[in-house]
């Protein structure tokens, strides 16, 4: 039978706020021992209170308006209770009834629309290290603000579901909130996956799969559920409504355990921190500071830039505005803005360290000059490509794109005058004669032999084309 | 306050009060004694003393902790097994206050474990006795600071008020005891009982010396959200208009009670003050509301004691749960598991509805039952608790018996209001009496004012 997927997220989003959610301690934990970053509120010593962070507010503000969510002008925590060692209070201080992201929605780049029904702002727990006998628990993480964004179950197969999160990933990158990290769970999503035979009006029994970590392993653990739960409803089974851990080795999803027994998590206002009040002024000011979104760089350049490259550039919200400065320096021409596009997204295709290419940029001067001697034929396309290289050498980086090219030497040479001379020389050359005969005598193959002789002797430096208009002209 | 200067030393008037603390050691005041801390302070403060230099205006004032307050002298374990081993690395803001002005803290004092009780028979280091009577309870939770107040060996002790915790066993030693307005004075660093009604406050033998450390306790604190501005010193009223509750006058009430309330209000009238008897309706809820609310921050607010970042751990299997249940099962005494049940159920999703939101509906209702009341008269005069002190062991078995001890003094809590105990003689068997006046938010000083006045009439 045919089977129609509806699929939710839930995404927590780690703050890059400076301190904690509730306390001053350094909110940066990389590369730093455990359990040095915490705070006796952390900690959870008796007596402490939680201080509540405005850097993150101010940061949900940013994220709700990526996401074009209403800002809750009232917005208030509640206690989450459970006992695990990663939590110091014994309960996680989150938002569940009075959230300050409202309903908003994020759009894919194919054109579908997912809803978000909330996000809220709660602190993270700590984390756990299991050892045969014994384990360790590292307090570093605790109180980390989070942000955990719920969409409306609006997807519908796993491509989507991928690029959902992919979108998530740079709305919140663009908007600023995040290192948006991965691979150290700086963004971690949970899958609702239910499927329904094809033209059902209801929705099936959904299973949460927790804790996935990449793109590639949200669309594939949603192909899996998909195929896993099909197989079920074929037989005249019954799919339990459950929570799955995915084995990204193995590529399964595994049961944790079952709704029925989940727990009873006991929610109470917390009292220790008053609401939050924000003013219209308040939520419009900081609105206004949210830069320009992955939408507004498809609207203003996918008529200059293909869709595949810009899908490709949009990952890196420093080169998209770098890209845009250039737009703004210059005319936005259908001309060197594609052509630094594809300069980008070779070296972000090709390059296994691409992300250090972006720690430094060259300025959007520096490449404006390299487009425009590319479009007058000053720098052949390789050489393009090696100025354009040689941009990310610190000891290039100060210097334009002109001093660079004459450094390497590569230049074009496009002086008829200069051209003609050397085309006469290399005609002098005995070697040349044969084929200067064949050519008169109607052998066209035998031209690129000519022009490159010509490069040759000019070292490389003249305009292959203009040459080829030389020799013609010259042996006609 | 007697302060140190130069023909008082500190140290002279910390030996004292240690010398006392050690005659009395039989009423079971104090869980630790900082003896070396204490004398080596007073010698610091003489030393400035000496050397002309400025001193603070509680100069070498000894005085007694409540075993909630976070300090790293000794341990704070709120008198609970749970937390025995527990030194603090950090100082609870109010603690700060008063010693940045020179007081010397002398000892830790006895209390319900994690102020669950009123009666100090729910500590770990087991019951204070009364002052008056040593075969009757302490009052609680802050039994061993109202002792320690009212067996004069120091002359200020902290306290901590929940729902009568400092009321209560002032009234039940002839001692003063201010439970100050909610947000009043920092919660920074005091071992949590319920969140939204824990307040700190203090234990004096006078009203003067109760202002002097509202006046240095009280304000905003940064490390406390929910403490208001400062405003102690600011804001102060005088009030004509005293006010009765009608539903406090009944025969749960003892006689003795009732009668000390009726000749404090005759001695009002007779000096031109106006009794106007109030119709609180709501207040007959306010213990069932109190209850519900406080267990449910309690049951939340003692989560983090398990066992493994600090204090007592019961168990090293290597199964989580048992060294969970073990650990709570011995470290927390049998009220404290009760507290921690009833707030469990009240939470608990189908049960949240019906117990806790109707609570805090209910607590809506008793902040504007206060409110209107405030709109009728200046002050409230109420008996603080049903009974004057009453026998070790009487009701410690019987928790109901117990929770009722609480039905005068909860509402202020709930509704955040500030309630001052004030003595008002003795029973015939020479057992304290005590009453409550309770004023509208931020009317600390105000309260402490009329009950000054209230004493010059009385002299």
């Amino acid at each position: 039978m045919k089977y129609y997927p509806t699929i939710g997220i839930e995404c927590h989003v780690q703050l890059s706020t400076k301190t904690k959610l509730f306390s001053e301690v350094d909110n940066d934990a990389r590369g730093k021992e455990p359990n040095s970053c915490v705070s006796p509120v952390d900690y959870a010593l008796p007596g402490m209170l939680p201080r509540l962070n405005k850097e993150a507010v101010r940061f949900c503000i940013l994220a709700g308006r990526a996401m074009n969510c209403e800002i809750n002008a009232f917005s208030r925590f509640d206690r989450k209770h459970y006992f695990y060692p990663d939590s110091p209070k014994g309960y996680q201080i989150t938002q569940f009834y009075q959230p300050i992201i409202g309903a908003g929605h994020v759009d894919l780049p194919s054109g579908v629309s997912v809803r978000i029904n909330h996000a809220h702002l709660e602190g993270d727990a700590g984390k756990l290290t299991h050892f045969d006998t014994y384990s360790l628990v590292d307090f570093n993480r605790v109180d980390t603000p989070l942000i955990e964004i719920v969409s409306e179950p609006d997807i519908h197969s796993a491509k989507d579901a991928h690029d959902y999160c992919k979108e998530l990933w740079r709305l919140m990158r663009y908007a600023g909130v995040t290192y948006g990290d991965l691979y150290n769970g700086n963004m971690r999503f949970d899958v609702n996956v239910s499927i329904a035979p094809e033209g059902s009006k209801e929705l099936g029994t959904r299973a949460e799969v927790k804790n996935l970590n990449s793109f590639r392993s949200v669309e594939r653990a949603v192909e899996y559920e998909i195929s896993r739960q099909s197989k079920i409803l074929d037989k005249g089974g019954k799919v339990i409504q459950e929570t799955l851990g995915w084995n990204d080795a193995t590529g399964v999803t595994t049961g944790q355990r079952s709704k029925e027994e989940a727990k009873d998590y006991r929610y109470m206002p917390e009292p220790d921190l008053p609401p939050i009040h924000l003013s219209d002024e308040y939520i419009k000011s900081e609105s206004e500071k949210l830069p320009m979104m992955p939408a507004d760089y498809r609207e203003k350049f996918g008529k200059v830039i293909k869709e595949d490259i810009l899908e490709i550039l949009l990952d890196y919200p420093a080169l998209m505005q770098k890209l845009d400065e250039m737009a703004c320096d210059k005319a936005a021409d259908t001309v060197a803005l594609p052509l630094i596009a594809n300069l980008f997204a070779s070296v972000l295709l090709a390059e296994e360290k691409s992300a250090e290419y972006l720690n430094d940029l060259p300025s959007a001067k520096q490449l404006s000059e390299l487009a425009e001697m590319n479009e007058k034929k000053e720098l052949s396309s390789t050489a393009t490509k090696e100025v354009f290289l040689k941009m990310f050498d610190p000891q290039m980086k100060n210097k334009d794109a002109r001093t660079i090219a004459k450094e390497l030497g590569v230049v074009q040479e496009n002086d008829l005058g200069a051209l003609e001379a050397i085309v006469d020389a290399v005609l002098k050359k005995p070697e040349t004669l044969k084929a200067q005969e064949d050519f008169k005598a109607g052998s066209e193959k035998v031209l690129g032999f000519l022009v490159g002789q010509v490069m040759k002797e000019s070292k490389g430096k003249a305009n292959p084309s203009a040459v080829q208009d030389i020799l013609r002209k010259k042996l006609a | 306050m007697k302060v140190a200067n130069k023909t008082v030393s500190a140290v002279r008037l910390v030996q004292d009060a240690l010398k006392k603390a050690h005659e009395f050691s039989d009423y079971n005041i104090f869980t630790f004694l900082n003896e070396e801390g204490a004398l080596k302070k007073a010698r610091e403060i003489d030393k400035k003393i000496a050397r002309g230099e400025k001193v603070g205006r509680l100069a070498g004032v000894p005085y007694a902790l409540k075993d909630n307050f976070l300090t790293p002298e000794g341990e704070t374990t709120a008198s609970a097994h749970i937390l025995q081993g527990f030194s603090s690395p950090v100082t609870a803001t109010a603690v700060k206050k008063l010693e940045d002005e020179g007081a010397i803290m002398i000892g830790r004092t006895n209390m319900d474990a994690f102020a669950h009780g009123s009666s100090t028979e729910n500590s770990y280091f087991g019951p204070t006795l009364n002052s008056h009577d040593k075969t009757r309870v302490a009052g609680g939770s802050s039994g061993g600071s109202a002792v320690a107040v009212a067996l004069d060996i120091v002359e200020f002790a902290t306290g901590t008020d929940t729902g009568g915790s400092i009321r209560q066993p002032a009234s039940f030693n002839g001692i003063y005891g201010l439970k100050p307005t909610y947000g009043c004075i920092s919660r920074y660093g005091v071992v949590a009982m319920a969140s939204s009604t824990d307040c700190v406050g203090f234990f004096t033998k006078d009203p003067d010396d109760m202002d002097l450390l509202m006046s240095i306790a009280s304000g905003k604190d940064s490390k406390d959200l929910t403490t208001l501005d400062d405003y102690y010193n600011t804001e102060t009223t005088s009030g004509r208009t005293i006010g009765v509750v009608k539903e406090f006058d009944n025969d749960s009430v003892a006689p003795e009670i009732r009668k000390a309330l009726e000749e404090k209000c005759e001695l009002l009238k007779s000096k031109g003050f106006e009794i106007v008897e109030l119709e609180m309706p709501a207040l007959k809820y306010a213990l069932s509301a109190y209850y519900i609310i406080v267990p449910a921050e309690i049951t939340s607010n003692l989560s983090r004691y398990d066992g493994i970042r600090y204090g007592f751990r019961s168990d090293d299997s290597n199964d989580l749960n048992k060294l969970y249940a073990k650990t709570r099962d011995d470290g927390f005494m049998p009220e404290n598991k009760r507290r921690i049940m009833i707030g469990n159920f009240v939470l608990s999703s189908g049960f949240y509805d019906a117990y806790f939101l109707k609570a805090a509906k209910v607590r809506t209702l008793i902040v504007k039952e206060y409110e209107d009341a405030f709109k009728k008269c200046d002050f409230l005069l109420t008996p603080v608790a049903p009974n004057p002190a009453f026998k070790l062991g009487e009701k410690v078995n019987d928790p109901v018996a117990m929770y009722l001890e609480d039905m005068m003094s909860v509402s202020l809590n709930l509704a955040g209001v500030p309630g001052l105990t004030i003595p008002a003689g003795k029973t015939k068997d020479g057992l304290p009496l005590g009453l409550q006046l309770i004023g509208p938010r931020r009317s600390d000083k105000a309260l402490i004012e009329f009950s000054k006045n209230l004493r010059e009439v009385e002299e």
